[in-house]
């Protein structure tokens, strides 16, 4: 089309088409195309991440991260001097730290024992939540409760409670004088007829903490429940017709198309576990720094943790998407 | 013919049973001992979970005699209202309580916002270093915010910006971390408490949103920002409002940033969590100066009066939203 015929075009009905057409065109100078506009204004809206994290996470990871591997004193007015010293406070917290170890290596195994029971335990609960049966947007309301009521400073003052803990030993006492302390009573029946193992233990100390694995999984029950209701109803109708039982659509519809959901919730229960105010490692890391001023083994201690939970997650990550299957609509 | 309904379906059922040879019987009952298992279960789970509370609200109320008494174990005995009136002076009720709400509001408000913004460039636009920031969200996510605390620390408390402060100051910096104003630049740029979960969220959501309402809207006329604010918004008020609750439920309760940022003011989870040391002198100046032991079991009496007085207007809160807080949920979609 020569100059003069376009020039011409500018005058007609249409166009406002031919213009927007031309923005397409990538390399015209008059206008921006697509892609170029699209950077702008997406850099544009997620400007606020990018200071805040220059700003506020960069910067502090940067000074923590070098705080590890430096002795730190306090001078009021100017800040903090920072003297370098390598590794010395990885080699505190590892071999001096009294407790540092043990917590964490007791923190770890707390938190694997956990993660599969609380993924085992949503799954259930959203399975029977699933079904229809009276009051069920009641219960469903109370399971998620425990997000609301274990947040933040509550659970950890609950957890202190000595009162609480006196009420629940007293309660223990009178349910085992009278003998109906059931998981006691199985486990000593267990290890009498010589079936108790490691694997027992695990399991009675799940059983044992199932009011913490309840209260920390309201939101795995919330997510399972919204896979399964996405799951499309002709599927179970086909595999009806075709003479499924309600257990086998259960394993070949319900649990393939909800594992995908598997790898969410395994993701945000680990990091749910590490970040909680009450656990062993976190009240230590507080400890040493506002209490022993400690700032660089601290910061140190935070760091071998961090680490620790990132190697966690991607450790999960690579065996849940190894038996995990994606479908797409 | 109304009267003889009920006798004629259980001959039905009767002969409907003799003719399937009994399998109807056997699933009828089936059926009933699944769904009273189920009751059960769900009756024991739901106790659980609000057992501590009733526990608390029964324990509030008794004098201090009865939490010795083992025969006590729900109810008060003698019921008093006075505990109350201890906790509201140790952790200054209404003072706290007032800031609480009014800090709350303004760092979730202001989480929210930033975090829509930033969800929705995610979800919709390409830009470079795409994959890097988005990277970048999920690290906040899981960061634990205590590595980060010391430097933080210590940055608002010798606040420099850019050398700014220091040239208008006469060379020194200035100490801001008693105000409110650090955390609310720090929730203004997405970098409050699990902000890196309300971006994720709204993301997901923003995602499923067919592009052709905006398409639509763009040949209209409609510049980027108007298609945000006119077309986008309005359906995304529920999940907007869920991000909202969580960030306001979560920074009520939440201790660290609070302790860490907001100290100067009475907060009332900060002052939650010092109240059994400052029980001591309290009880001490109410008796006129002498000394008191307080038992364990009376400070844990009042420690969770406090939990009770902090959750209440959480629970509250959750009876109006609960719908809004699970069905946006489901939203969000559920793929990764």
């Amino acid at each position: 089309m020569s100059r003069k015929n376009s020039a011409a075009l500018n005058e007609h009905w249409y166009t406002p088409i031919t213009e927007s057409v031309k923005m397409y065109v990538p390399g015209n100078a008059t206008y921006k195309t697509m892609r170029a506009r699209s950077a702008r204004t997406g850099t544009l809206f997620i400007l606020p991440l990018i200071i805040g994290l220059l700003i506020f996470m960069a910067r502090p990871l940067v000074e923590s991260l070098y705080m590890s591997f430096s002795t730190i004193e306090i001078e009021p007015g100017v800040g903090y001097k920072a003297t370098w010293v390598g590794l010395d406070n990885y080699k505190y917290a590892f071999t001096v730290d009294p407790e540092y170890n043990q917590n964490l290596i007791d923190e770890i195994g707390r938190m694997a024992v956990n993660t599969i029971a609380t993924l085992v335990m949503s799954f259930v609960i959203a399975v029977i939540l699933n079904q229809d049966f009276k009051g069920r947007t009641l219960c469903r309301a109370i399971f998620f409760l425990p997000v609301i009521l274990s947040s933040g400073v509550l659970p950890g003052i609950e957890s202190q409670n000595e009162f609480f803990n006196m009420m629940a030993s007293l309660s223990d006492s009178m349910s085992e004088s009278s003998g109906v302390n059931l998981s006691l009573a199985l486990q000593e029946l267990l290890q009498v007829s010589g079936v108790a193992s490691g694997v027992f233990d695990v399991i009675f100390t799940m059983i044992d903490a199932i009011y913490d694995i309840v209260m920390a999984s309201g939101i795995q029950i919330i997510v399972f429940l919204t896979g399964m209701q996405s799951i499309p109803g002709s599927l179970y109708e086909a595999a009806d017709v075709e003479g499924c039982t309600a257990w086998e659509s259960f394993w070949k519809i319900t649990f393939p198309m909800v594992s995908p959901l598997l790898l969410v919730n395994c993701i945000y229960t680990i990091i749910d576990f590490f970040m909680k105010n009450d656990n062993v490692v976190m009240e230590r890391i507080n400890l040493v720094m506002y209490s022993q001023f400690r700032l660089g083994v601290s910061a140190a201690m935070s760091w071998i943790y961090f680490g620790v939970a990132i190697l966690f997650i991607a450790i999960c990550s690579f065996i849940i998407s190894k038996g995990v299957h994606y479908y797409e609509d | 013919m109304k009267i003889n309904a009920a006798p004629m379906q259980k001959a039905n059922f009767q002969s409907a049973n003799k003719r399937s040879g009994g399998y109807l019987l056997r699933a009828k009952l089936r059926k009933g001992t699944v769904s009273l298992l189920r009751g059960l279960l769900m009756f024991g789970l739901c106790f659980m979970i609000i057992q501590p509370l009733l526990m608390r609200l029964g324990t509030s109320l008794m004098e201090e005699k009865d939490l010795y008494d083992t025969t006590i174990v729900l109810l008060p005995r003698n019921p008093t209202l006075d505990n109350f009136r201890h906790v509201f002076n140790l952790t200054e009720f209404p003072t706290s309580m007032i800031n609480t709400l009014w800090t709350s509001l303004l760092v979730s408000v202001c989480q929210v916002v930033s975090c829509t913004l930033v969800a929705y460039g995610f979800a919709r636009y390409e830009f470079p270093l795409k994959k890097f920031w988005f990277a970048c969200v999920i690290a906040i996510i899981v960061i634990p915010p205590q590595t980060i605390s010391t430097a933080l620390y210590t940055f608002f408390a010798n606040f420099d910006f850019l050398g700014i402060v220091k040239a208008l100051n006469g060379g020194k910096t200035i100490n801001v971390r008693g105000s409110v104003w650090p955390y609310t630049i720090m929730s203004l740029t997405c970098m409050g408490l699990k902000n890196g979960l309300y971006i994720f969220m709204l993301r997901q959501y923003f995602r499923g949103v067919p592009k052709s309402l905006e398409e639509a809207a763009y040949i209209d006329g409609c510049n980027t920002f108007h298609t945000f604010v006119k077309i986008m918004l309005p359906d995304a008020v529920p999940i907007i409002l869920s991000c909202f609750l969580f960030a306001f439920v979560w920074q009520w309760t939440d201790l660290f940033y609070s302790r860490n940022f907001l100290s100067s003011m009475p907060i009332f989870s900060v002052k939650m969590s010092t109240m059994v040391s400052s029980m001591a002198y309290y009880f001490s100046t109410e008796a006129g100066g002498k000394p008191i032991v307080i038992a364990s079991a009376r400070s844990q009496q009042l420690v969770s009066i406090a939990v009770l007085i902090c959750s209440t207007p959480l629970i509250i809160l959750y009876c109006f939203t609960q719908r809004t807080f699970v069905k946006s949920l489901a939203m969000t979609g559920t793929k990764m």
